[in-house]
């Protein structure tokens, strides 16, 4: 089985890819057209500013290549963000793969930005990638905007205001934190997502 | 909840891990991947990496061992210590660093913070300060070079002008290394943190003191720091982290449990 992880010259793709080679599979890190849409399953990471993040990758035409697959795709950070239609952050479009956009976390006063360290899941969905993860796991967070929830949120976490710690369309999720720097609560989430049936 | 963050803290001397106390008498505890790999195992929440000569002797070291221990751990990490330049820290960050840390580089050079904020985003980027309470003129001031004790000197910050500025410019979090306190054990600087924290809105990071779980109660209810950095406590086995974690919990302190 063949897993890649687009290469969107983000800094997370090391960590990423050690993540996965830790449960034991191979994975190709690659930015090509032909071995994305080979593969089973595809991983699109991201940290940064979604403005810089959204040229580098067209430049790259992942968008086009990302809107075509069909097989599970998961968005990680930045990279969840970019599977949304538009961020606030650069006011920039994204990728569109599933409805809604990112704006700024509504925080009061008191509530520190960067929303940055471990916390845990408000709400934990029905859903293969969230199989054996309950209110007691807690997930590495760093990011200072975020998906408002909708009918697309799978997860929900509480952080100044509720917000999409996961969404998902058809063949396309994505999750706020980092579960490559999530421990093993984590791991399982990556390992889920490669045991899932297409 | 978000937890309070536990933060073992390895300085880093020639690839070695390394503690001195108030800065000075560097001694060697052990080698960096094996040391990485079992605090990650214990639980602690993030690790800080810091190179205490890079800064100071005005050269960039090797940091093959960044990849090296982002094979290994799964538990996001910094690494601080002479990043004076973007590039600089792309390569660290490309490397697996989840964050970098920059002290001495800010205050020569303060846009190098908006610069890296820029391409790399607000959350990769920590500003070190380097504090020491002088008991004459009753000011909180920031020190630079501090990793080398020849090139150690006062800058013309006061520490809390200096926190609000590292802000502006683009921090997305602050180490406050009280250096009245560091190495000695005798708690963090819970007044001096407690006057960072009205001034400090992004996430802040105690440093410097911890020698009993005590000061960790009391540095997260009275400062309300978002971690707390400790290193001789952990590396000399004083405090065991479950033992820490579970006394937080149940002091009312949201932690993530080992």
């Amino acid at each position: 089985m063949s897993i890649v992880i687009i290469d969107t010259a983000c800094a997370n793709l090391s960590s990423l890819k050690f993540c996965i080679e830790r449960l034991g599979y191979d994975v190709l890190v690659t930015a090509d057209a032909a071995k994305i849409k080979a593969a089973k399953k595809v991983f699109l990471p991201g940290v940064g500013a979604a403005g810089a993040a959204m040229q580098i990758i067209n430049e790259r035409k992942i968008p086009e290549v990302v809107r075509e697959l069909t097989q599970p795709v998961l968005g990680i950070c930045l990279g969840m963000q970019l599977m949304t239609e538009h961020s606030a952050e650069g006011d920039v479009d994204c990728i569109g793969l599933i409805p809604g956009e990112i704006n700024p976390i509504d925080a009061p006063e008191h509530v520190r930005i960067p929303h940055m360290g471990w916390n845990t899941l408000s709400t934990i969905p029905e859903h293969p990638l969230f199989e054996g993860i309950t209110k007691d796991d807690y997930f590495y967070f760093v990011h200072s905007l975020c998906a408002a929830p909708s009918q697309f949120t799978l997860a929900t976490c509480d952080y100044g205001q509720t917000f999409s710690a996961s969404i998902a369309k058809d063949n396309f999720m994505g999750v706020q934190f980092h579960p490559e720097r999530s421990g093993k609560s984590g791991a399982k989430i990556i390992k889920n997502f490669l045991e899932m049936k297409a | 909840m978000l937890a309070r963050r536990i933060i073992p803290c390895l300085d880093v001397r020639d690839g070695k891990v390394v503690k001195g106390v108030k800065f000075r008498n560097h001694e060697i505890i052990g080698d960096i991947v094996p040391l990485a790999e079992k605090y990650a195992e214990m639980g602690a929440d993030e690790l800080v990496f810091y190179d205490i000569t890079a800064s100071s002797d005005q050269r960039v070291v090797d940091k093959s061992w960044v990849s090296r221990i982002a094979e290994k751990i799964d538990i996001p990490f910094c690494v601080a210590g002479g990043i004076k330049t973007v590039e600089q820290a792309r390569i660290i960050l490309e490397m697996g660093a989840d964050k970098i840390s920059i002290n001495s580089p800010a205050l020569t050079t303060p846009e190098l913070v908006t610069e890296l904020n820029k391409r790399f985003g607000q959350q990769c980027v920590v500003v070190g300060i380097d504090s020491f309470f002088n008991k004459e003129t009753n000011q909180y001031e920031v020190y630079q070079f501090t990793g080398d004790e020849s090139r150690t000197q006062k800058t013309n910050w006061t520490t809390f002008d200096w926190i609000k500025k590292v802000q502006e410019l683009g921090a997305g979090e602050i180490v406050l290394n009280c250096m009245n306190q560091d190495g000695v054990r005798q708690g963090y600087d819970i007044e001096q943190l407690k006057l960072a924290r009205e001034v400090c809105k992004v996430p802040l990071i105690a440093s410097g003191g911890a020698g009993a779980i005590e000061h960790f109660t009391d540095v997260f209810k009275q400062a309300d720091v978002d971690g707390a950095l400790a290193a001789s406590v952990f590396h000399k086995n004083v405090i065991e982290m479950e033992t820490l974690k579970n006394v937080l919990k149940t002091e009312g302190v949201e932690i993530r449990p080992c």
